[in-house]
């Protein structure tokens, strides 16, 4: 403990004195002339250099780090003993048996989601994440373990049925990076959105009524206006129906290919199902199972 | 009652003093880099020489620009991208609120070195005081007083805004009480306000204790 205090005093104060080199070098090139400052920003492009990490070198280093939510039940959250649990946690526990490592779980926020891939600080993101086009440009996405359109829920006294019944100075309550996010801001811009960067400050805010509803995944809206007296989901599904699927760093073909096959091999035993009723039935009650999993990567 | 016990279920409550320690182990390094790096930064400012002046204002107002959630951004992910660094979230925070912290105290050096009467400086002179007697006895001990309060305001409020650290996948205190308001989410659906309630005792400790020393050590130099 102390020495890693230490260490890490060490380390942030060369650092420090490192970056603010580097700020006051910037703030030197800033102030001479812009021709200056465009060769002193350019550093070298990021997409030259590789970030991810292979499967060997994964298996290699004995562990595999996960991104999963911490704070989003059922999907990813940690107990009361301070372990993880979840729909994606009970898959990441078979990825990390399967690959023969231990697995580091880290704890990422729906908005900074693609960074950690982009910069390889995460093997693979198993944290409830909808495959869009927009994300399959920055990562790559392996086949889906499960289905997801966006909902909106909103409280007894006003049931929001359709989007039109959303007056101008109305807020929908939205988690930044989120589907919910992009699709309102592409196809409703006229929508005042609220936007939050974590799941529980939205729901905090939608609870005290800073929104007239909240748009998120379908999934989400269920489970809350099933546990939530007086909420009803008016709006089940809105868009297109998603899927959600684990992801890796772009280009990272050895880890993809490895998690393509073993979902494919995991659909063999119903894996996803089993995964399903061990932490998804208390949520969304039987009814769900088949519309809401993904069996061995084929959807219907 | 308001969902208060959940706080003492399983690990929960060593969680939430484990999520403390971690902030405040951010805090209190940021502030042993930053306190004496910014006394160095704020003396170069109060200082004659026009480049390093201009410098360190353009350093200052960049970082005071900045919101921290940004630099937080910039240093964790950031220094990935264009250097390759692979910089844990701890020691992002600590990069960020030395950072942070250097420029603040710089500022503050430098104003209550600035707020110092001239006349100071010449009754110490005709008094035959040489300049660095000058400063050793007269300036430098009014101007520490002046800058405890000061420094504990700024120290209290790097405590505060660690609680940013958890977008960068730090997991400190704020973020072991939401994963608990979450996991407890069916079982106790009303837990935020009791869990937050005890954040903000946690936080208001953290914050008194730095103040109350202060306070004494002000009460002792005056």
């Amino acid at each position: 403990m102390k020495t890693t205090g230490l260490k890490t005093l060490a380390a942030g104060l060369l650092l420090t004195l490192g970056l603010t080199g580097i700020a006051s070098c910037s703030a030197n090139a800033s102030a001479s002339t812009a021709g200056t400052t465009a060769a002193a920003g350019a550093g070298e492009p990021a997409n030259t250099k590789v970030v991810y990490r292979t499967l060997d070198e994964i298996k290699a280093s004995g562990t595999v780090n996960i991104g999963v939510f911490s704070d989003k039940n059922p999907f990813g959250y940690v107990d009361e003993n301070g372990e993880y649990q979840g729909y994606d946690v009970y898959f990441a526990e078979r990825i990390g048996k399967d690959l023969g490592v231990n697995i580091n779980y880290v704890s990422t926020e729906a908005a900074s989601r693609v960074e950690y891939l982009e910069t390889g600080k995460v093997d693979i993101v198993l944290a409830n994440f909808t495959v869009t086009e927009e994300r399959a440009q920055k990562v790559d996405f392996a086949l889906p373990y499960m289905n997801v359109a966006l909902g909106v829920v909103s409280p007894d006294s006003r049931i929001i049925k359709s989007l039109d019944e959303i007056g101008a100075d109305d807020q929908v309550i939205v988690i930044s990076g989120t589907t919910a996010e992009t699709y309102l801001a592409a196809n409703n811009p006229d929508i005042k959105l609220q936007k939050y960067d974590t799941y529980a400050n939205a729901k905090n805010a939608f609870e005290n009524g800073s929104g007239v509803a909240w748009a998120n995944d379908n999934t989400e809206v269920i489970a809350f206006a099933l546990q939530n007296k007086g909420y009803t989901v008016g709006i089940p599904e809105l868009g297109s129906q998603d899927t959600i699927a684990p992801a890796v760093s772009k280009g990272n073909e050895t880890l993809l290919n490895w998690l393509n096959d073993e979902i494919r091999a995991l659909g063999s035993e119903n894996f996803f199902h089993a995964d399903y009723e061990a932490t998804l039935v208390d949520t969304y009650g039987l009814d769900y199972e088949n519309s809401l999993v993904v069996e061995g990567g084929v959807t219907k | 009652m308001w969902g208060i016990e959940v706080i003492f279920k399983g690990k929960n409550f060593l969680r939430l003093l484990g999520g403390l320690g971690t902030a405040l182990e951010i805090s209190a390094t940021a502030v042993l880099i930053s306190i004496p790096l910014g006394i160095i930064l704020g003396v170069l400012m109060a200082g004659k020489n026009p480049v390093i002046k201009a410098i360190l204002r353009v350093y200052l107002d960049f970082i005071r620009i900045m919101p921290q959630l940004v630099l937080l951004f910039l240093v964790f992910f950031g220094t990935t991208k264009a250097w390759g660094w692979d910089l844990s979230g701890e020691v992002s925070s600590v990069i960020v609120f030395s950072m942070w912290g250097a420029a603040e105290m710089s500022d503050l050096v430098r104003g209550s070195l600035a707020a110092i009467p001239k006349h100071q400086y010449e009754s110490a002179q005709s008094l035959g005081f040489t300049p660095i007697q000058t400063k050793m006895y007269i300036i430098i001990p009014q101007t520490i007083r002046r800058l405890i309060p000061l420094s504990i305001n700024l120290i209290t409020r790097m405590i505060k805004t660690t609680s940013l650290v958890l977008m960068i996948g730090v997991v400190e205190v704020l973020k072991v009480s939401q994963q608990i308001i979450e996991a407890n989410r069916m079982t106790a659906p009303d837990a935020a306000f009791g869990v937050y309630l005890f954040v903000f005792v946690l936080y208001f400790i953290a914050c008194f204790i730095p103040s109350i020393f202060a306070r004494k050590l002000e009460k002792k130099w005056s």
